[in-house]
């Protein structure tokens, strides 16, 4: 909804959201169903009111536990019944400065000012470890902003005994435990009350009045950026932008202008303005985002721009360059579908408000900011919070890379007539194995992120994943896939639950989860998957495998996937939930464990698989 | 800007943060009049009327404030 999409009127927000949340309501399709605990150290009541719709509008239904006032140590520390009744998806824990409970005198020593610090941190570390312990999920905590006033004024954060020193100290603390802890984040609210106007942001009359330590007026844009975190933790995040051109990564029209003329350098203000958005947007390869161009142009014309010699883009900082006289939403539709994503990854970036238009009406998902004017082009980007980070994997560094190959191959198939023989050639390594501690990161992002490929669309969270593997009642396998043209990552999840209450000889193994990136469709990776799977049951001693398929509005593909692995259908109810089973085959005649005892045959013949 | 004009354009307001066209204020409506108007309602309430006329009421204002007569006072004194 264009309501709440940055820049937003937070005015017309915090007046309307009742209405605007029974509209999101009524349009929602498919909502993700999460239950989050807002464990606040002040009122909480209109952050959750408005945190609500924002995460309706990135098409999750949240359902919210709030603490009583300025309760949240308590709740996490004392087990409340009732949050353990709850059983949160997320927690977040909503403080301040005004949690701070006590802060250095002038007259106080380095030393005890230090144990100030520690006895302040430690108990924040106590309740982050006991809610991780109890509830296993993710958990968002708030960074602390600075305080509205300086008793030592501008030292007040060089001596120890200032508060802007102190709380410095608190937060830099706090972010040593967020690089070491995975499942946890900071909410940084320091930077949101800077952006926002520390002084308008900490108006004492809300704290006094209401128990606010923010100004009402700052509280949807204080949500916009929590829901943000929320968001990227469930694996909503966007992964690709596609640029405009003309005015967009360079002023001026290159067709009309000749190359020599665009405004993009050192030379103009505008051309600097230009050459600044430019170097942003390379930046945000670093962190995994695809590149594309969407644009009217002459395809030569459009790379003789991308050419300039002061530019900073590249054509080959590209994965995809449209620029023909098709309407963009038509190549909006190929970026989608050649990248083997959904519309609503995509990031249209132009200057021009029809075409902007014209993509939210056509292209139903595409996020469509409004740029404004070029100089607000990397705050309007920037503060959507499209790409929140939050974790830095090796995989998003090389993403780009990953993307690119794909293309290669795709180019490549069409020379082979036969299939077997192409994917023969792209020469094929697959490691397929128990989850190991380097991967989990990777896999419960995988849990999160796929929704095509995705037989239960179960969604984990790195302590899930990590109680799984150590869990002899688990059957769990990654599958990270390399070709000549590089190495594509962990892209495929199995997790299997040994059912113990069956006898020895006719154990059943359920398959929990089954799931691959689209990025490796049609390679065999499934097939081979498939034959490590049914080696490890029949380790095991497994003799049925059940495996289950729950639609969604995006995994259709793999409908009959069982099927084509040879599982026969069991059962279909009313919404099309399917239930399948596959025998595997033993020579009953030998003993288990002698050769010839499995009889079953792998079905993949073209990737190499390590034992 | 007259008493009634100051009613029509509270009116409006309460109708928006209540998402409820059935709302009529008078002079002498309180929270009690309205069943969604609490504490915690409040504080938006205040916050939409200060945004609809363009002024901010202090604490003491707000803490003193009885029914919609004496928020309609002191928007109109603050008003000029």
């Amino acid at each position: 909804m264009k309501e709440l999409e940055y820049p937003f009127d937070s005015e017309y927000i915090l007046k309307k959201s009742k209405k605007i949340k029974k509209q999101l309501l009524s349009e929602l399709k498919n909502p993700v169903k999460k239950k989050i605990a807002v464990l606040g150290g002040s009122t909480t009541h209109d952050i959750v009111r408005i945190l609500d719709v924002f995460l309706l509008n990135q098409g999750i239904e949240a359902q919210f536990y709030e603490s009583e006032y300025a309760r949240y140590w308590q709740d996490v520390m004392f087990d409340s019944g009732e949050l353990i009744e709850f059983a949160p998806d997320l927690i977040y824990i909503h403080t301040s400065n005004r949690n701070i409970i006590a802060y250095p005198a002038v007259s106080d020593s380095k030393e005890s000012i230090n144990e100030l610090l520690e006895a302040e941190y430690q108990r924040f570390e106590v309740m982050w470890k006991k809610a991780a312990d109890t509830y296993k999920v993710p958990v968002i905590q708030n960074n602390f902003e600075y305080p509205f006033y300086r008793l030592l004024g501008n030292q007040d954060a060089v001596y120890e005994q200032g508060r802007i020193s102190f709380i410095n100290a608190l937060n830099a603390k706090f972010y040593d435990y967020a690089r070491e802890h995975d499942d946890f984040y900071i909410n940084d609210i320091n930077y949101m009350a800077a952006a926002y106007g520390l002084d308008k942001w900490s108006d004492p009359f809300y704290w006094h009045m209401y128990k606010y330590p923010m100004c009402m007026q700052a509280i949807p844009e204080f949500a916009f950026n929590l829901s943000n975190i929320i968001k990227a933790v469930f694996g909503k995040n966007k992964k690709s932008l596609a640029l405009d051109l003309d005015n967009t990564l360079w002023g001026g029209i290159v067709g009309d202008d000749g190359v020599e003329n665009l405004e993009i350098g050192q030379e103009t203000s505008m051309g600097q303005v230009y050459s600044e958005f430019q170097s942003y947007v390379k930046t945000q390869k670093d962190i995994g985002v695809i590149l594309n161009v969407n644009s009217k142009n002459e395809y030569e014309n459009a790379v003789a721009g991308l050419n300039h010699p002061d530019g900073i883009l590249k054509p080959d900082d590209f994965l995809l360059i449209k620029a023909n006289w098709e309407p963009k939403s038509k190549n909006m539709a190929e970026i989608a579908e050649e990248m083997n994503i959904l519309p609503d990854s995509l990031v249209f970036v132009d200057d021009n408000p029809a075409e902007r238009e014209i993509m939210r009406t056509q292209m139903t998902g595409v996020s469509v900011p409004e740029m404004g004017s070029p100089e607000q082009y990397i705050r309007i980007l920037d503060h959507s919070g499209f790409f929140e980070v939050t974790t830095l994997s090796e995989d998003d560094k090389k993403r780009n890379e990953m993307y690119k190959a794909n293309i290669l191959r795709a180019g490549m198939q069409r020379e082979f007539g036969d299939y077997k023989e192409y994917l023969k050639s792209l020469e094929m390594k697959a490691q397929i194995k128990p989850f190991t501690p380097v991967y989990m990161a990777r896999i419960a992002q995988l849990t999160n992120k796929s929704n095509q490929f995705n037989l239960t669309t179960r969604r984990y969270t790195q302590s899930d994943i990590e109680r799984f593997a150590g869990d002899s009642g688990y059957i769990t396998l990654y599958g990270k896939l390399e070709d000549k043209f590089g190495d594509n990552g962990v892209v495929s999840v199995v997790i299997g639950r040994i059912d113990e209450q069956t006898g020895i000889k006719d154990k059943l193994c359920h398959i929990e989860l089954w799931l691959m990136s689209c990025r490796v469709l049609k390679r065999d990776m499934e097939f081979a998957m498939m034959d490590c799977l049914v080696r490890s049951c029949a380790e095991r001693g497994v003799k049925t495998i059940i495996g289950y398929y729950y639609p969604t509005s995006k995994n259709g593909m793999v409908k009959e996937f069982y099927a084509e692995q040879g599982f026969e259908k069991v059962s279909v109810d009313g919404e099309g939930n399917s239930i399948w089973r596959f025998e595997i085959p033993y020579d009953d005649t030998k003993e288990r464990g002698e050769q010839g005892y499995l009889k079953y045959e792998n079905k993949n013949t073209v990737i190499a698989v390590e034992e | 800007m007259s008493r009634e004009e100051v009613f029509s354009r509270l009116n409006e307001v309460f109708r928006d943060v209540f998402d409820d066209e059935s709302i009529t204020v008078t002079d002498a409506t309180t929270a009690d009049d309205i069943e969604d108007w609490d504490s915690l309602e409040h504080i938006n309430l205040l916050a939409a009327v200060e945004q609809e006329f363009g002024m901010k009421f202090n604490m003491g204002q707000v803490v003193s404030m009885k029914n919609v007569g004496e928020m309609a006072d002191i928007i109109m004194s603050k008003l000029g």
